[in-house]
């Protein structure tokens, strides 16, 4: 588990960072993304995947939550 | 030289990687590449990863990017280099931040505050002695707003709890005490420095004046990441103030302590140097809801795009300052490029430096008509490399720290026309007779940023680069092979 902080980038695309690696990327898919639910799995455009939690609502961005990497390479 | 093709230039790599053995070969491939605008970045070129054993690298410590580069430029703060006396003597006053103020009294940029740890510290701690320090620190210099206790690497090695007597000190003297641990051993350069000291700034600094009044405007905008390297956030400010926005902080370049934590009142947060401030401004987004917007104040081209930008965020008020600032500017922009254009039309560059400005000049050299044909970042991470993947020609030079050996071999073979890299680059290159500037503290010139700064940096590469010394300079060794009949004629 990591905090990773979600925010809508300057191409209005969800864009994805995780502080501990300075990782930066754009979130090309998230799986809820409807006013009651938000969250889920999301893929980045290197291929890797995430999970959080969905929330019950949009929240406000950018948010910071904690999310879990999905199978995929380990570095 | 016309410029390499993609093979050749793919070939020059290999080339240059042939001498390194088999494994320290197999790292270093990754952290060169052809500039491609299809590639994903993070597929052609790795980044932010400990340097290779036995080959030169270029990079700083995590205490090189907090004190050096982050707080260093506060000015009315006391940064404490906590440990041995050589970590803060040796970069003192390296980076030429300007800032106003007397120095020694209200302002301590240019002062070294050490602890000078000898062996007697690090065998009992030196907690006692960071106390008695700051109280040292009051007595001679009551106007310091605050005090940043800047951790070497012992502190970190030794556990001492700098956290505790911050926490004391503050207590004591109502002051603004920070405790920052940015032991040179963490990361794998100055990069996790900055982080590091972007982190201090959020929990100690940043919510101080949450509860208290600001008499704020709707055009308070902050500038972040400008370290006024030559005077450089001064002529980027008057542009901002001219197009009618109020710059309430300047960070940290002539920056304050009060700047910094009035900044979460801003509007709108401009980033120029992105790679070591990116976090304070993803703070305050989240935080305060604060919107961050990079800009890039290197040559009129970028200028323009950049003040448009910025409007963009504002009312028309400030999207007319843009065009009036523009149009003001417009003609004594054309006579630089008018002047300086002609001679250096069609040269080609070569830079190696950090943080944003491997990006950011590109633009600036473009509008005198010169071509940047490599480039590389001591210690960049992914999303830099994404952003200059666009900026860059197809198939030109990209390499991440890259070794002494490397960068002389681009050199030799790609024949630039100007390197722009770092002091110890410089005699190298001057001694090889390759035009250098040295594009960290401009080469003891500057500023470089806005309207202002353009005028000096075209001077400056025209200077450089169209002086006639590099022709009549021949390294002893060669001269000795050509010149010997004239010598023995002599
Ligand atoms: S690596 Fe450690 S000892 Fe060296 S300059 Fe940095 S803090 Fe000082």
């Amino acid at each position: 588990m990591a905090n990773i902080m979600i925010r809508r980038g300057d191409n209005g695309a969800l864009s994805f960072y995780l502080p501990k690696k300075d990782l930066e990327d754009d979130i090309v898919s998230l799986e809820f993304d409807t006013p009651e639910r938000w969250g889920g799995e999301l893929v980045l455009k290197d291929g890797s995947r995430w999970y959080f939690d969905p929330l019950e609502t949009q929240p406000r961005l950018p948010i910071t939550v904690k999310a879990k990497r999905m199978g995929g390479e380990d570095d | 030289m016309a410029a390499l093709t993609r093979e050749e230039t793919e070939a020059l790599i290999q080339e240059v990687l042939e001498v390194y053995p088999e494994k320290a070969k197999k790292d270093r491939t990754k952290h060169l590449a052809v500039n491609d605008h299809e590639a994903n970045a993070k597929k052609c070129i790795t980044s932010n990863r400990k340097s290779l054993p036995g080959v030169m690298t270029i990079r700083g410590c995590a205490y090189a990017g907090s004190k050096g580069v982050v707080w260093g430029p506060i000015k009315d703060m006391i940064h404490i280099s906590h440990g041995p006396v050589g970590c803060g003597q040796y970069s003192r006053a390296g980076r030429r931040n300007y800032y106003v103020g007397v120095t020694g009294i209200n302002a301590f940029g240019e002062m070294n505050f050490t602890s000078d740890f000898q062996e007697r510290d690090i065998v009992f701690g030196g907690d006692k002695k960071l106390a008695k320090l700051i109280d040292e620190i009051e007595e001679l210099f009551p106007l310091n707003k605050g005090i940043s206790v800047q951790s070497e690497c012992p502190i970190g090695l030794i556990g001492d709890d700098i956290e505790a007597v911050s926490k004391k000190a503050t207590a004591k003297f109502g002051k603004t005490v920070v405790p920052v641990r940015c032991e040179g051993f963490r990361g794998v350069s100055q990069s996790l420095g900055h982080h590091i000291a972007n982190d201090a700034i959020r929990d100690w600094v940043i919510g101080n004046r949450d509860a208290k009044e600001f008499a704020s405007t709707p055009y308070d905008v902050a500038i972040i990441g400008d370290y006024n390297i030559g005077g450089d956030a001064w002529s980027s400010r008057i542009l901002l103030e001219e197009m009618g926005l109020r710059v309430v902080a300047q960070w940290s370049g002539d920056g304050t302590l009060a700047e910094m934590e009035n900044t979460p009142k801003v509007k709108l947060n401009l980033l120029h140097c992105y790679r070591s401030m990116n976090y304070i401004s993803r703070h305050m987004e989240e935080k305060y809801g604060i919107p961050w917007v990079e800009y890039n104040f290197f040559g009129p081209t970028k200028v323009e795009e950049s003040l448009r930008k910025i409007a963009t965020y504002f009312d028309d008020t400030i999207k007319e300052g843009a065009e009036r600032v523009i149009a003001k500017y417009k003609a004594m922009m054309d006579a630089v490029i008018a002047k300086y254009r002609p001679r250096l039309e069609g040269k080609k560059v070569m830079l190696y430096v950090g943080g944003l400005r491997p990006r950011h000049v590109i633009g600036a050299y473009e509008d005198l008509g010169m071509e940047v044909v490599g480039t590389g970042y001591e210690f960049a991470h992914n999303d830099d490399y994404e952003r200059t993947v666009k900026e860059m020609g197809n198939a030109t030079l990209l390499y991440d720290d890259v070794t002494g050996f490397e960068f002389e071999e681009f050199v030799k073979k790609v024949k630039p026309d100007l390197v722009g890299s770092g002091i110890k680059e410089k005699f190298i290159f001057q001694k090889m007779g390759i035009p250098f500037r040295q594009m960290h503290s401009w080469d003891y010139s500057g500023p470089y940023h806005g309207y202002d700064g353009f005028a000096i940096f075209a001077r400056d590469m025209d200077m450089t680069l169209n002086n006639p010394c590099w022709k009549t300079q021949t390294p002893p060794w060669k001269k000795n092979d050509d010149a010997a009949p004239l010598a023995a004629a002599a």
